[in-house]
């Protein structure tokens, strides 16, 4: 790792084991993002085997099948890392599978829910249909994100605790319960947005950004704004 | 499926193989055969008529249809063979394929992934094969770790000997189950889906390529027999015998698929200089790969479902100065999720003139544009032809790359060629 202190590290947690469906995205429009105002960035992927590193910027989660999401939650909480680092005040941004395992507790068992790493106050369970569609959702004004388009793909139910907040008001889709879609507590986000969430919201993408590099340029509006106004257009 | 499709379905295969199904199941003289009496005939239709025959499902993520159409081509050195060549590959399709050849004994089935486990059990198949698995459609797939489980539970459940691609970690781990295997060291180059350990979920040691093994569990890549040499353009059997493959159709995956062939005629007692001319004749698989002339220009269709498949593609590619055009549809064959596009490093593409087309083409524009790839965006293949030919109008050649519905989309335009 470089030990530059201007440059922009993201992390990339466990790519092996959390990369279903286009998570690579939102690495790519990251860097992409921070590289057009001037930033440098590096990226780090770290395979379940290897230690996380706790000195990154911005960590990201992708999701998973169920075997793989348990296995990346064990081998977390036994390195300890991502924890140390978020404490640290990185930012978090975690997708699906990888939203749930952040959370308090996670699984199908309603009777037996398996820990998580414990740095987003939500639980998850199983929810008795999939939600598997087009999803929209309208962020907490307090984030300056405006309305969100994704793919949602899951059969998870996530509560959200007093210590976090919901990231959004859900308009179409089911989110974490058909009323409200992910979570945040201080820069630890959670979505069920899956795969390239950040390219389809450029915005969501810039939010990262500003929470580790203060205030940013805006960028002249190109292909992510045209397919996220394209998308509203076409589901709502 | 509800029951009217499923009943047209098998009215249409009992009015093709009316006599012969008469025959197979002793219930008409085929003249009063239709669909009420087809549907209550349907439990065990396939299973009678799979009977006595030597029967091969062939199923993988990508390159089943041209792979069932290699091993058919060769195992007609035999006899008449019964097989769904246009991919039909589920339990209906199989239907219609025996049905219209009672007299084949051999069958070759290409076969739906999530279908093997059934279709092995009702056709008591004396051949697997298997070629790969990776992210496909993932809307409404099933997850690809539990498929080669059920995979494994099925073989081990079977008296099959399967051939299989030992490169592919997940697709190794599920033949392992079978009693009987030939290995094929036939390469894998997505390997984004099996970083883990399909046993035990350990991050897999992948080098030197293709070696592969636990080091938790210690289940590693089976010993081969017969292996591909992609740069040679060979294949070796296992006397150790090099032959030269020279096939009409394009690529590495064409010749990993050669490959599978080769040792699956092998099982059915095939040798390989027997079964190459055969398979050396094949220039397109249900129009795939095939070149459409329109203006003196020659168009050719690549057909890539998936990221495992556009990463094929891309190896195919003609030299760079060949424009590329790229579409994209997200209708329900395709998968309603465009994700996928993001799992495709694009930036192979980088300094060729590049189109994008298609109902989602501005997801791809903006794909193409974070992997910093010049493109232009475009209505139409014809639309394409008169830009470049403006430009250049010694234009020769221009490849196309689709998904699923894109792809029929355009080889309707041009008159559904084969
Ligand atoms: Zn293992």
């Amino acid at each position: 790792m470089s030990d530059t202190s201007s440059t922009l590290r993201i992390v990339w947690i466990y790519p092996d084991l959390l990369s279903t469906y286009g998570d690579q995205g939102n690495v790519l429009v990251l860097r992409r993002r921070a590289e057009l105002r001037g930033i440098p960035t590096e990226v780090v992927r770290v395979h379940s085997s290897d230690p996380v590193p706790v000195e990154g910027d911005i960590y990201l989660l992708g999701g998973g099948e169920d075997r793989p999401q348990i296995l990346a939650a064990q081998r977390l909480r036994a390195d300890g890392g991502l924890k140390r680092a978020a404490e640290r005040g990185a930012a978090v941004f975690a997708v699906c599978a990888g939203y749930q395992i952040i959370g308090e507790t996670y699984g199908d068992d309603a009777a037996n829910p398996l820990p998580g790493v414990g740095i987003l106050d939500v639980r998850s369970g199983r929810g008795d249909t999939r939600a598997v569609g087009e999803i929209v959702a309208d962020v907490d004004p307090a984030l300056g994100v405006g309305r969100i388009t994704g793919f949602e793909n899951h059969q998870g139910r996530t509560s959200v605790g007093p210590s976090a907040k919901p990231l959004s008001t859900t308009v179409l889709g089911i989110g974490n319960d058909g009323a409200t879609e992910g979570a945040y507590q201080g820069q630890v986000l959670g979505t069920y947005l899956h795969g390239p969430a950040l390219p389809r919201n450029p915005a969501l993408a810039d939010l990262l950004l500003r929470w580790r590099v203060g205030d940013i340029q805006p960028l002249p509006p190109s292909w992510g704004e045209r397919l996220h106004d394209e998308r509203l257009a076409a589901v709502l | 499926m509800s029951e009217l499709p499923l009943r047209a379905q098998l009215a249409a295969a009992l009015g093709k193989g009316a006599a012969s199904l008469s025959r197979a199941t002793g219930r008409g003289d085929g003249s009063v055969i239709g669909g009420r009496i087809a549907l209550k005939v349907e439990p065990n239709l396939l299973a009678e008529l799979a009977r006595g025959r030597r029967i091969a499902l062939v199923s993988a993520t990508n390159g089943k249809t041209t792979t069932t159409r290699l091993i058919a081509s060769a195992l007609r050195e035999i006899g008449e063979i019964a097989t769904n060549e246009h991919g039909a590959n589920m339990p209906t399709g199989h239907i219609t394929a025996l049905a219209n050849h009672p007299k084949a004994r051999i069958g070759v089935l290409e076969t739906d992934e999530k279908y093997l486990p059934q279709v092995l059990r009702e056709t008591n198949a004396v051949v697997v094969v298997l070629m790969n698995l990776s992210r496909d459609q993932m809307d409404r797939a099933s997850e690809i770790n539990l498929l080669a489980k059920k995979w494994r539970d099925a073989l081990a459940n079977s008296q099959a000997h399967v051939v299989a691609n030992a490169d592919d970690p997940l697709v190794a781990w599920a033949g392992l189950g079978a009693p009987h295997a030939t290995w094929v060291a036939a390469g894998q180059r997505w390997k984004e889906d099996s970083w883990c350990c399909p046993e035990c979920g350990g991050h897999l040691k992948r080098e030197p390529d293709p070696h592969w093994e636990c080091p938790e569990c210690g289940l590693r890549r089976p010993h081969t027999t017969w292996s591909v040499n992609t740069a040679a353009d060979t294949v070796t059997d296992p006397q150790g015998v090099e032959h030269k493959l020279q096939l009409r159709l394009p690529g590495d995956a064409n010749r990993s698929n050669a490959a599978i062939a080769l040792a699956t005629a092998a099982a059915y007692g095939i040798r390989p200089e027997q079964a190459l001319p055969r398979i050396r004749q094949i220039e397109s698989v249900a129009g795939r790969y095939t070149s459409i002339v329109t203006r003196g220009v020659e168009v050719r269709l690549l057909l890539a479902k998936n990221p495992a498949g556009w990463l094929e593609s891309f190896a195919v590619l003609d030299p760079p100065r060949v424009p590329v055009i790229l579409s994209v549809n997200a209708q329900v064959p395709d998968g309603r999720d465009t994700s996928w596009l993001w799992d495709v490093d694009y930036t192979v593409l980088r300094g060729r003139r590049v189109f994008v087309m298609g109902e989602r083409r501005t997801d791809l524009a903006l794909r193409l544009e974070t992997d910093e790839v010049a493109f232009e965006v475009a209505d139409s293949v014809e639309q394409v032809l008169t830009r470049l030919k403006a430009e250049q109008p010694d234009i020769t050649k221009v490849d196309v790359i689709a998904n699923y519905t894109a792809f029929q989309q355009i080889r309707t335009a041009y008159g559904r060629v084969q």
